[in-house]
Protein backbone atom coordinates (compact mmCIF):
# COMPACT_ATOMS: atom_id res chain seq x y z
CA UNK A 1 0.00 0.00 0.00
CA UNK A 2 1.30 3.58 -0.92
CA UNK A 3 2.78 5.44 1.87
CA UNK A 4 0.15 8.12 3.20
CA UNK A 5 1.00 10.26 6.23
CA UNK A 6 -0.87 9.05 9.66
CA UNK A 7 -3.03 12.42 9.35
CA UNK A 8 -6.82 13.44 9.31
CA UNK A 9 -6.18 14.76 6.39
CA UNK A 10 -5.46 10.96 4.62
CA UNK A 11 -8.12 9.80 6.73
CA UNK A 12 -10.51 11.44 4.62
CA UNK A 13 -9.11 10.82 1.77
CA UNK A 14 -9.32 7.29 1.85
CA UNK A 15 -13.13 7.90 2.82
CA UNK A 16 -13.41 9.64 -0.27
CA UNK A 17 -12.21 6.91 -1.91
CA UNK A 18 -15.22 4.59 0.16
CA UNK A 19 -12.09 3.08 2.43
CA UNK A 20 -12.32 3.29 6.23
CA UNK A 21 -8.71 3.28 7.14
CA UNK A 22 -7.14 3.13 10.81
CA UNK A 23 -3.37 2.42 11.71
CA UNK A 24 -1.88 0.20 13.99
CA UNK A 25 1.26 0.41 15.83
CA UNK A 26 3.90 -2.29 14.86
CA UNK A 27 5.27 -2.35 18.70
CA UNK A 28 2.20 -2.68 20.79
CA UNK A 29 -0.42 -3.53 17.97
CA UNK A 30 -2.70 -0.68 19.13
CA UNK A 31 -5.26 -0.04 16.97
CA UNK A 32 -6.32 3.82 16.16
CA UNK A 33 -8.83 5.48 13.86
CA UNK A 34 -8.99 8.14 12.89
CA UNK A 35 -4.90 7.46 12.79
CA UNK A 36 -2.44 8.87 14.84
CA UNK A 37 0.67 9.76 14.14
CA UNK A 38 2.35 8.97 17.80
CA UNK A 39 1.00 5.54 19.29
CA UNK A 40 -0.55 6.92 22.60
CA UNK A 41 0.03 3.51 24.40
CA UNK A 42 3.83 3.01 23.74
CA UNK A 43 4.80 6.51 22.33
CA UNK A 44 5.86 4.38 18.91
CA UNK A 45 5.84 6.22 15.17
CA UNK A 46 6.25 2.82 13.76
CA UNK A 47 2.93 2.21 11.97
CA UNK A 48 0.80 0.55 9.67
CA UNK A 49 -2.23 1.72 7.34
CA UNK A 50 -5.12 -1.11 8.22
CA UNK A 51 -8.49 -1.32 6.54
CA UNK A 52 -11.75 -1.37 8.89
CA UNK A 53 -13.98 -4.02 7.55
CA UNK A 54 -17.08 -1.60 7.87
CA UNK A 55 -19.02 -3.88 10.50
CA UNK A 56 -19.68 -2.64 14.10
CA UNK A 57 -22.47 -1.84 16.54
CA UNK A 58 -23.74 1.12 18.12
CA UNK A 59 -22.47 2.74 21.48
CA UNK A 60 -24.02 5.72 21.85
CA UNK A 61 -26.50 8.29 19.45
CA UNK A 62 -28.20 11.85 19.69
CA UNK A 63 -31.22 12.67 17.62
CA UNK A 64 -30.65 16.49 16.83
CA UNK A 65 -33.55 18.85 16.29
CA UNK A 66 -30.89 21.98 16.29
CA UNK A 67 -27.70 21.73 14.26
CA UNK A 68 -24.45 23.36 13.12
CA UNK A 69 -24.82 25.70 10.12
CA UNK A 70 -24.11 23.18 8.07
CA UNK A 71 -26.43 20.43 8.44
CA UNK A 72 -29.20 22.94 8.75
CA UNK A 73 -28.22 24.11 4.66
CA UNK A 74 -29.01 20.00 4.19
CA UNK A 75 -32.29 20.47 5.36
CA UNK A 76 -31.99 19.32 8.79
CA UNK A 77 -34.25 21.54 11.56
CA UNK A 78 -36.50 20.68 14.53
CA UNK A 79 -39.14 19.48 12.23
CA UNK A 80 -36.63 16.91 10.65
CA UNK A 81 -34.03 16.28 13.37
CA UNK A 82 -31.15 14.10 12.45
CA UNK A 83 -28.70 10.94 14.51
CA UNK A 84 -25.80 11.10 15.18
CA UNK A 85 -23.50 8.37 16.87
CA UNK A 86 -20.22 6.69 18.53
CA UNK A 87 -19.84 3.10 16.69
CA UNK A 88 -17.66 0.27 18.08
CA UNK A 89 -16.44 -1.15 14.65
CA UNK A 90 -15.68 -4.90 14.69
CA UNK A 91 -12.11 -4.24 15.29
CA UNK A 92 -12.56 -2.79 18.91
CA UNK A 93 -11.96 0.85 17.98
CA UNK A 94 -14.44 3.69 17.93
CA UNK A 95 -15.78 6.33 15.68
CA UNK A 96 -18.04 9.21 15.13
CA UNK A 97 -20.26 9.18 12.58
CA UNK A 98 -23.83 10.24 10.82
CA UNK A 99 -26.15 7.39 11.97
CA UNK A 100 -28.84 6.89 8.49
CA UNK A 101 -31.69 4.75 8.11
CA UNK A 102 -33.03 5.28 11.49
CA UNK A 103 -36.49 7.41 12.44
CA UNK A 104 -34.75 10.61 14.47
CA UNK A 105 -37.93 11.73 15.16
CA UNK A 106 -38.78 7.87 17.02
CA UNK A 107 -34.99 8.26 19.02
CA UNK A 108 -36.57 5.85 21.91
CA UNK A 109 -36.61 2.76 18.68
CA UNK A 110 -33.09 3.77 18.33
CA UNK A 111 -31.43 0.74 19.98
CA UNK A 112 -27.34 0.57 21.67
CA UNK A 113 -25.87 -2.28 21.05
CA UNK A 114 -27.65 -2.45 17.14
CA UNK A 115 -25.83 -3.96 14.43
CA UNK A 116 -24.45 -1.52 11.72
CA UNK A 117 -22.25 -1.20 8.52
CA UNK A 118 -20.44 1.45 7.22
CA UNK A 119 -21.90 3.71 4.46
CA UNK A 120 -19.87 7.24 2.35
CA UNK A 121 -21.91 9.97 2.13
CA UNK A 122 -20.31 11.99 -0.38
CA UNK A 123 -21.34 15.51 -0.60
CA UNK A 124 -21.06 17.94 -3.49
CA UNK A 125 -18.03 19.73 -2.60
CA UNK A 126 -16.28 16.76 -2.67
CA UNK A 127 -16.04 15.77 0.71
CA UNK A 128 -17.13 12.92 2.18
CA UNK A 129 -19.01 12.01 5.61
CA UNK A 130 -18.76 9.09 7.61
CA UNK A 131 -22.26 7.14 8.24
CA UNK A 132 -23.45 4.14 9.06
CA UNK A 133 -26.50 2.59 8.57
CA UNK A 134 -28.47 -0.56 10.18
CA UNK A 135 -27.38 -3.80 8.67
CA UNK B 1 8.14 8.13 40.47
CA UNK B 2 6.39 9.42 43.28
CA UNK B 3 4.69 13.17 42.60
CA UNK B 4 4.65 15.47 45.33
CA UNK B 5 1.83 17.67 44.62
CA UNK B 6 2.09 19.66 47.57
CA UNK B 7 2.06 24.01 47.18
CA UNK B 8 5.49 25.99 48.46
CA UNK B 9 3.02 27.62 51.02
CA UNK B 10 -0.40 27.47 51.73
CA UNK B 11 -3.04 29.64 49.71
CA UNK B 12 -5.97 31.19 51.37
CA UNK B 13 -9.28 33.00 49.99
CA UNK B 14 -10.28 36.16 52.11
CA UNK B 15 -12.36 37.76 49.70
CA UNK B 16 -14.85 36.90 46.88
CA UNK B 17 -17.73 38.32 44.58
CA UNK B 18 -19.85 37.56 41.49
CA UNK B 19 -22.22 39.48 39.49
CA UNK B 20 -25.73 38.60 38.74
CA UNK B 21 -25.81 36.37 36.50
CA UNK B 22 -28.33 36.87 33.09
CA UNK B 23 -28.54 38.43 30.21
CA UNK B 24 -28.01 42.01 30.24
CA UNK B 25 -28.62 44.30 27.18
CA UNK B 26 -27.09 47.36 29.32
CA UNK B 27 -24.58 45.56 30.79
CA UNK B 28 -21.37 44.84 29.38
CA UNK B 29 -18.48 42.76 30.40
CA UNK B 30 -16.39 45.39 32.26
CA UNK B 31 -19.76 46.70 34.01
CA UNK B 32 -20.48 42.82 35.08
CA UNK B 33 -16.37 42.97 36.18
CA UNK B 34 -16.88 46.29 38.15
CA UNK B 35 -19.57 44.78 39.93
CA UNK B 36 -17.99 41.68 40.91
CA UNK B 37 -14.70 43.64 42.22
CA UNK B 38 -16.83 45.67 44.48
CA UNK B 39 -18.85 43.09 46.09
CA UNK B 40 -15.11 40.91 46.35
CA UNK B 41 -13.51 44.02 47.97
CA UNK B 42 -16.56 44.84 50.79
CA UNK B 43 -16.46 41.17 51.79
CA UNK B 44 -13.22 41.70 53.17
CA UNK B 45 -13.48 42.58 56.75
CA UNK B 46 -10.47 44.60 57.42
CA UNK B 47 -10.56 45.73 53.96
CA UNK B 48 -7.77 45.82 51.14
CA UNK B 49 -6.21 48.46 49.04
CA UNK B 50 -6.17 47.34 45.59
CA UNK B 51 -2.88 49.12 45.05
CA UNK B 52 -1.47 45.96 46.69
CA UNK B 53 -2.39 43.78 44.42
CA UNK B 54 0.15 41.81 42.53
CA UNK B 55 -0.97 40.51 39.57
CA UNK B 56 -4.24 39.35 37.80
CA UNK B 57 -5.41 35.77 36.54
CA UNK B 58 -8.29 35.85 34.33
CA UNK B 59 -10.25 33.38 33.08
CA UNK B 60 -11.90 34.20 29.87
CA UNK B 61 -13.03 31.67 26.71
CA UNK B 62 -14.33 33.51 23.86
CA UNK B 63 -14.74 37.11 24.27
CA UNK B 64 -13.04 37.05 21.09
CA UNK B 65 -15.49 36.09 18.92
CA UNK B 66 -18.46 36.50 21.28
CA UNK B 67 -17.73 40.21 21.57
CA UNK B 68 -14.68 40.74 18.98
CA UNK B 69 -12.70 42.25 21.41
CA UNK B 70 -9.88 39.77 22.91
CA UNK B 71 -7.17 40.66 25.12
CA UNK B 72 -8.82 41.10 28.03
CA UNK B 73 -6.67 41.19 31.10
CA UNK B 74 -4.93 44.43 30.42
CA UNK B 75 -8.73 45.91 29.94
CA UNK B 76 -9.57 44.45 33.49
CA UNK B 77 -6.34 45.65 35.11
CA UNK B 78 -7.48 49.05 33.70
CA UNK B 79 -10.60 48.85 34.64
CA UNK B 80 -10.18 48.02 38.29
CA UNK B 81 -6.93 50.68 38.78
CA UNK B 82 -4.30 47.86 39.46
CA UNK B 83 -2.26 49.05 35.85
CA UNK B 84 0.67 48.49 35.46
CA UNK B 85 0.50 45.08 37.59
CA UNK B 86 0.46 42.28 35.08
CA UNK B 87 -2.23 40.21 33.76
CA UNK B 88 -2.28 36.66 32.24
CA UNK B 89 -5.58 35.33 30.67
CA UNK B 90 -6.51 31.78 30.62
CA UNK B 91 -8.66 29.22 28.38
CA UNK B 92 -9.96 26.24 29.21
CA UNK B 93 -13.54 26.59 27.54
CA UNK B 94 -15.72 26.54 30.28
CA UNK B 95 -13.03 25.64 32.97
CA UNK B 96 -11.25 28.72 31.89
CA UNK B 97 -11.86 30.67 35.53
CA UNK B 98 -10.76 27.44 37.15
CA UNK B 99 -7.65 27.32 35.29
CA UNK B 100 -6.96 31.27 36.34
CA UNK B 101 -7.70 30.29 40.11
CA UNK B 102 -5.18 27.74 40.10
CA UNK B 103 -2.03 29.99 38.09
CA UNK B 104 -2.69 32.34 41.38
CA UNK B 105 -2.44 29.61 43.49
CA UNK B 106 0.58 28.62 41.95
CA UNK B 107 2.08 32.40 41.46
CA UNK B 108 1.58 32.44 45.58
CA UNK B 109 2.49 28.92 46.21
CA UNK B 110 6.21 29.37 44.44
CA UNK B 111 7.08 33.02 46.32
CA UNK B 112 6.90 35.37 43.89
CA UNK B 113 3.71 37.22 44.65
CA UNK B 114 1.92 37.72 47.84
CA UNK B 115 -1.75 39.31 46.80
CA UNK B 116 -3.07 37.83 43.60
CA UNK B 117 -6.52 38.33 42.23
CA UNK B 118 -8.14 36.07 40.33
CA UNK B 119 -11.35 36.00 38.05
CA UNK B 120 -13.47 35.45 34.96
CA UNK B 121 -15.98 36.65 32.40
CA UNK B 122 -18.02 36.00 29.23
CA UNK B 123 -20.61 38.05 27.66
CA UNK B 124 -22.62 35.85 25.60
CA UNK B 125 -26.27 37.49 25.49
CA UNK B 126 -25.63 40.02 22.70
CA UNK B 127 -25.43 36.88 20.01
CA UNK B 128 -27.83 35.00 18.57
CA UNK B 129 -28.64 31.48 19.69
CA UNK B 130 -26.74 30.10 16.49
CA UNK B 131 -24.01 32.28 16.94
CA UNK B 132 -23.23 31.27 20.89
CA UNK B 133 -23.84 27.46 19.63
CA UNK B 134 -21.69 28.08 16.72
CA UNK B 135 -18.91 29.62 19.26
CA UNK B 136 -19.39 26.90 22.35
CA UNK B 137 -18.84 24.08 19.30
CA UNK B 138 -15.21 25.51 19.01
CA UNK B 139 -14.69 23.76 21.60
CA UNK B 140 -15.64 20.36 20.86
CA UNK B 141 -13.52 17.57 19.25
CA UNK B 142 -12.91 17.92 15.65
CA UNK B 143 -14.08 14.43 14.77
CA UNK B 144 -17.02 15.11 16.89
CA UNK B 145 -18.18 18.32 14.72
CA UNK B 146 -17.72 16.63 11.27
CA UNK B 147 -20.39 13.68 12.51
CA UNK B 148 -23.12 16.79 13.10
CA UNK B 149 -22.38 16.68 17.04
CA UNK B 150 -23.36 19.66 18.59
CA UNK B 151 -22.54 20.35 22.56
CA UNK B 152 -26.29 18.95 23.40
CA UNK B 153 -25.50 16.05 21.38
CA UNK B 154 -22.13 15.15 22.90
CA UNK B 155 -23.93 14.84 26.19
CA UNK B 156 -26.92 13.33 24.55
CA UNK B 157 -25.31 10.22 23.21
CA UNK B 158 -23.76 10.50 26.77
CA UNK B 159 -26.95 9.82 28.01
CA UNK B 160 -28.11 6.60 25.71
CA UNK B 161 -24.61 5.10 26.89
CA UNK B 162 -25.63 5.71 30.47
CA UNK B 163 -28.55 4.58 30.26
CA UNK B 164 -28.08 1.37 28.39
CA UNK B 165 -25.15 0.29 30.86
CA UNK B 166 -27.12 1.67 34.42
CA UNK B 167 -30.62 0.87 33.34
CA UNK B 168 -31.63 4.41 33.56
CA UNK B 169 -34.18 6.67 31.99
CA UNK B 170 -34.92 10.45 31.22
CA UNK B 171 -37.03 10.63 34.25
CA UNK B 172 -33.63 9.86 36.48
CA UNK B 173 -32.57 13.29 34.25
CA UNK B 174 -35.50 15.17 35.18
CA UNK B 175 -34.84 14.68 39.04
CA UNK B 176 -31.89 16.65 38.59
CA UNK B 177 -33.79 19.27 36.87
CA UNK B 178 -36.08 19.63 39.79
CA UNK B 179 -33.28 19.56 42.05
CA UNK B 180 -31.45 22.46 40.60
CA UNK B 181 -34.36 24.44 40.55
CA UNK B 182 -35.73 24.52 43.67
CA UNK B 183 -32.38 25.78 45.40
CA UNK B 184 -32.29 28.50 42.87
CA UNK B 185 -34.87 30.28 43.97
CA UNK B 186 -32.99 31.04 47.03
CA UNK B 187 -29.81 32.23 45.11
CA UNK B 188 -30.37 36.15 44.70
CA UNK B 189 -27.68 35.82 41.51
CA UNK B 190 -29.74 33.21 39.56
CA UNK B 191 -30.33 34.31 36.04
CA UNK B 192 -33.47 31.85 36.37
CA UNK B 193 -34.63 32.01 40.31
CA UNK B 194 -37.76 29.67 40.16
CA UNK B 195 -38.84 26.13 40.49
CA UNK B 196 -40.51 23.75 38.08
CA UNK B 197 -43.76 24.34 39.79
CA UNK B 198 -43.28 28.13 39.46
CA UNK B 199 -42.68 27.89 35.43
CA UNK B 200 -45.49 26.08 35.38
CA UNK B 201 -47.78 28.09 37.26
CA UNK B 202 -46.21 30.90 35.16
CA UNK B 203 -47.41 29.19 31.89
CA UNK B 204 -50.40 28.52 32.98
CA UNK B 205 -51.21 32.29 33.85
CA UNK B 206 -50.25 32.98 30.73
CA UNK B 207 -52.51 30.55 28.92
CA UNK B 208 -55.12 31.85 30.82
CA UNK B 209 -54.40 35.63 30.29
CA UNK B 210 -54.13 34.86 26.36
CA UNK B 211 -57.77 33.27 26.54
CA UNK B 212 -55.99 30.45 24.71
CA UNK B 213 -56.31 26.32 26.10
CA UNK B 214 -54.89 25.87 29.69
CA UNK B 215 -52.64 23.27 29.64
CA UNK B 216 -53.32 20.86 32.44
CA UNK B 217 -49.96 18.71 33.84
CA UNK B 218 -49.86 16.32 37.18
CA UNK B 219 -46.90 17.23 38.16
CA UNK B 220 -44.00 18.58 37.79
CA UNK B 221 -42.21 15.54 35.20
CA UNK B 222 -45.89 16.16 33.41
CA UNK B 223 -44.41 19.23 32.72
CA UNK B 224 -41.15 17.81 32.02
CA UNK B 225 -42.64 15.32 29.25
CA UNK B 226 -44.59 17.33 27.38
CA UNK B 227 -42.68 18.28 24.33
CA UNK B 228 -44.80 22.01 24.08
CA UNK B 229 -43.24 22.79 27.42
CA UNK B 230 -39.65 20.74 26.91
CA UNK B 231 -39.18 20.41 23.47
CA UNK B 232 -36.02 18.18 22.43
CA UNK B 233 -32.74 19.73 21.81
CA UNK B 234 -30.43 16.45 21.51
CA UNK B 235 -32.25 13.56 22.38
CA UNK B 236 -32.74 12.80 24.99
CA UNK B 237 -31.33 16.40 25.95
CA UNK B 238 -34.47 18.87 26.48
CA UNK B 239 -34.64 22.29 27.28
CA UNK B 240 -34.69 21.80 30.76
CA UNK B 241 -31.88 19.82 30.69
CA UNK B 242 -29.60 22.40 29.03
CA UNK B 243 -28.09 25.16 30.57
CA UNK B 244 -28.92 28.82 29.29
CA UNK B 245 -26.91 31.88 27.75
CA UNK B 246 -25.64 33.89 30.13
CA UNK B 247 -23.57 37.25 31.03
CA UNK B 248 -21.21 37.28 33.96
CA UNK B 249 -18.04 37.89 36.02
CA UNK B 250 -16.42 36.33 39.10
CA UNK B 251 -13.45 37.25 41.33
CA UNK B 252 -11.67 36.41 44.19
CA UNK B 253 -8.86 37.42 46.19
CA UNK B 254 -6.08 34.95 46.85
CA UNK B 255 -3.11 35.77 49.45
CA UNK B 256 -0.30 34.03 51.16
CA UNK B 257 -1.55 31.57 54.21
CA UNK B 258 0.86 33.31 56.10
CA UNK B 259 -0.50 36.96 56.18
CA UNK B 260 -4.46 36.03 55.79
CA UNK B 261 -5.20 37.12 58.74
CA UNK B 262 -4.08 40.97 57.81
CA UNK B 263 -7.27 40.76 55.79
CA UNK B 264 -10.27 38.43 57.90
CA UNK B 265 -10.19 36.35 61.04
CA UNK B 266 -12.13 33.74 59.08
CA UNK B 267 -9.99 32.74 55.92
CA UNK B 268 -11.38 29.92 53.66
CA UNK B 269 -7.96 27.87 52.74
CA UNK B 270 -7.20 25.73 49.89
CA UNK B 271 -6.98 22.03 50.73
CA UNK B 272 -6.26 20.22 47.34
CA UNK B 273 -6.77 21.26 43.74
CA UNK B 274 -6.33 19.20 40.64
CA UNK B 275 -6.89 19.37 36.88
CA UNK B 276 -7.16 16.73 34.00
CA UNK B 277 -7.19 16.49 30.54
CA UNK B 278 -9.55 14.38 28.18
CA UNK B 279 -10.01 13.04 24.63
CA UNK B 280 -13.07 12.78 22.05
CA UNK B 281 -16.07 10.71 22.51
CA UNK B 282 -14.54 8.08 20.00
CA UNK B 283 -11.65 7.60 21.94
CA UNK B 284 -12.84 7.17 25.56
CA UNK B 285 -12.16 3.46 27.12
CA UNK B 286 -15.69 3.87 28.20
CA UNK B 287 -18.92 6.69 28.00
CA UNK B 288 -20.35 6.72 31.00
CA UNK B 289 -17.14 8.66 32.78
CA UNK B 290 -14.97 11.73 32.14
CA UNK B 291 -11.50 10.52 32.38
CA UNK B 292 -10.54 13.90 33.13
CA UNK B 293 -12.79 14.11 36.12
CA UNK B 294 -11.59 11.64 37.85
CA UNK B 295 -7.85 12.32 37.20
CA UNK B 296 -8.48 15.78 38.54
CA UNK B 297 -10.25 14.22 41.46
CA UNK B 298 -7.36 12.06 42.67
CA UNK B 299 -4.97 15.21 42.52
CA UNK B 300 -7.07 16.90 44.76
CA UNK B 301 -7.71 14.10 47.18
CA UNK B 302 -3.69 13.38 47.56
CA UNK B 303 -3.08 16.66 47.82
CA UNK B 304 -5.70 17.38 50.45
CA UNK B 305 -5.45 13.69 52.03
CA UNK B 306 -9.28 13.75 52.10
CA UNK B 307 -11.43 11.56 50.66
CA UNK B 308 -14.68 11.91 48.82
CA UNK B 309 -16.65 11.21 51.80
CA UNK B 310 -14.67 13.95 53.80
CA UNK B 311 -16.39 16.46 51.25
CA UNK B 312 -19.91 17.30 52.71
CA UNK B 313 -21.14 19.53 49.53
CA UNK B 314 -20.29 20.35 46.05
CA UNK B 315 -20.45 22.43 43.40
CA UNK B 316 -20.25 20.34 40.04
CA UNK B 317 -20.54 21.36 36.39
CA UNK B 318 -24.13 20.77 35.51
CA UNK B 319 -23.65 22.16 31.64
CA UNK B 320 -26.45 19.36 31.01
CA UNK B 321 -28.27 17.27 33.70
CA UNK B 322 -26.54 14.02 32.36
CA UNK B 323 -22.97 15.41 33.38
CA UNK B 324 -24.20 16.13 36.73
CA UNK B 325 -24.88 12.24 37.11
CA UNK B 326 -21.81 11.47 35.59
CA UNK B 327 -19.70 13.82 37.86
CA UNK B 328 -21.10 12.60 41.26
CA UNK B 329 -19.75 9.11 40.76
CA UNK B 330 -16.49 10.20 38.92
CA UNK B 331 -15.65 12.39 41.90
CA UNK B 332 -16.28 9.56 44.60
CA UNK B 333 -19.19 10.44 45.98
CA UNK B 334 -21.39 7.71 44.68
CA UNK B 335 -20.41 4.12 42.85
CA UNK B 336 -20.40 4.22 39.50
CA UNK B 337 -24.02 3.77 38.49
CA UNK B 338 -25.40 4.83 41.79
CA UNK B 339 -25.65 8.24 41.16
CA UNK B 340 -29.05 8.48 39.63
CA UNK B 341 -30.54 6.58 42.39
CA UNK B 342 -28.89 9.04 45.10
CA UNK B 343 -30.66 11.67 43.08
CA UNK B 344 -33.93 10.17 42.94
CA UNK B 345 -33.57 9.33 46.67
CA UNK B 346 -32.79 12.92 47.79
CA UNK B 347 -29.54 12.57 49.05
CA UNK B 348 -28.01 15.06 46.59
CA UNK B 349 -30.98 18.08 47.89
CA UNK B 350 -29.92 21.49 50.06
CA UNK B 351 -31.33 19.08 52.46
CA UNK B 352 -29.49 15.91 51.93
CA UNK B 353 -26.32 14.06 53.14
CA UNK B 354 -24.60 15.34 50.06
CA UNK B 355 -25.89 18.89 48.61
CA UNK B 356 -25.07 19.09 45.22
CA UNK B 357 -25.39 22.52 43.29
CA UNK B 358 -27.05 24.67 46.13
CA UNK B 359 -26.26 28.13 43.72
CA UNK B 360 -29.39 26.29 41.27
CA UNK B 361 -26.19 24.65 39.36
CA UNK B 362 -25.01 25.78 35.70
CA UNK B 363 -28.87 25.04 34.79
CA UNK B 364 -30.51 27.58 36.65
CA UNK B 365 -27.64 30.31 37.59
CA UNK B 366 -26.54 30.43 34.07
CA UNK B 367 -23.16 29.44 32.79
CA UNK B 368 -21.31 32.54 31.25
CA UNK B 369 -18.52 30.32 30.30
CA UNK B 370 -15.64 31.93 31.61
CA UNK B 371 -17.01 33.33 35.04
CA UNK B 372 -18.57 29.49 35.87
CA UNK B 373 -15.41 27.77 37.33
CA UNK B 374 -15.12 30.82 39.85
CA UNK B 375 -18.43 31.80 40.78
CA UNK B 376 -18.64 27.91 41.62
CA UNK B 377 -15.85 28.76 44.35
CA UNK B 378 -17.57 31.61 45.28
CA UNK B 379 -20.54 29.37 45.89
CA UNK B 380 -18.43 27.22 48.42
CA UNK B 381 -16.56 30.47 50.05
CA UNK B 382 -20.08 31.62 50.66
CA UNK B 383 -21.28 28.38 52.35
CA UNK B 384 -18.15 27.20 54.40
CA UNK B 385 -18.67 31.57 55.95
CA UNK B 386 -22.35 30.82 56.47
CA UNK B 387 -23.07 33.42 54.25
CA UNK B 388 -25.76 31.80 52.20
CA UNK B 389 -28.94 33.09 53.41
CA UNK B 390 -31.78 31.11 53.04
CA UNK B 391 -29.94 28.19 51.26
CA UNK B 392 -27.21 28.02 53.72
CA UNK B 393 -26.80 24.15 54.05
CA UNK B 394 -28.42 23.07 57.74
CA UNK B 395 -24.90 21.32 58.67
CA UNK B 396 -23.84 22.97 61.68
CA UNK B 397 -20.02 22.00 61.15
CA UNK B 398 -19.95 22.70 57.87
CA UNK B 399 -15.80 23.09 57.28
CA UNK B 400 -15.05 21.36 53.39
CA UNK B 401 -16.98 21.90 50.28
CA UNK B 402 -15.61 20.90 46.53
CA UNK B 403 -15.83 22.80 43.19
CA UNK B 404 -15.51 20.73 39.75
CA UNK B 405 -15.29 22.65 36.42
CA UNK B 406 -15.56 21.01 32.94
CA UNK B 407 -14.15 22.64 29.71
CA UNK B 408 -15.85 21.27 26.31
CA UNK B 409 -17.05 18.32 25.99
CA UNK B 410 -14.56 16.82 28.92
CA UNK B 411 -11.07 18.03 27.70
CA UNK B 412 -10.15 20.25 30.65
CA UNK B 413 -11.59 19.22 34.06
CA UNK B 414 -10.51 20.36 37.40
CA UNK B 415 -11.39 19.72 41.03
CA UNK B 416 -10.53 22.22 43.87
CA UNK B 417 -11.34 21.34 47.48
CA UNK B 418 -11.82 24.74 50.33
CA UNK B 419 -11.50 24.02 53.49
CA UNK B 420 -12.61 26.43 56.99
CA UNK B 421 -10.38 25.48 59.59
ZN1 LIG C 1 2.27 1.32 20.44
Amino acid sequence: MEERPFSDISFEKYLNEEKLMGNRCKQCNALFIPPRPICIACHSTDMNWVEMSGKGKLSAYTCISIGPSFMRAEGYDRHNPYCSGVVELEEGARVDARIEGVDPKEPENINVGMSLRVKFLHREDHKTYLAFEPV
Amino acid sequence: MKKRRKLGRGVAIVGAGMSKFGMFADKNSKDLFAEAFNEMLASIDKGVDPGEIDALYLGNFSNDFFMHQSHWGPIITDLIGITPKPATRTEGACASSALAFREGVFAIASGFYDIVLVGGLEEMSKRSTEEVAEGLALATVPYEGTAGFTFPGVFGAIATAYFAKYGANREHLMNVTIKSHSNAPLNPKAQFPLTIRDMMNKKIESAKKKGVDTPQWSDEKDFLKDPRANPVVAWPMHLYDCCPISDGASCMLLVAEDIAKNFTDDPIYLAGMGQGSGRGLHACDDLTYFEATRYAAKEAYEMSGLKPNDVQFAEVHDCFSIAELLHIEDLGFFEPGEGYKAVADGLTRLDGSKPINTSGGLKCKGHPVGATGISQLYEIWTQLKGKAGNRQIPISDLRVGGAHNLGGTGGTCTFTILERR
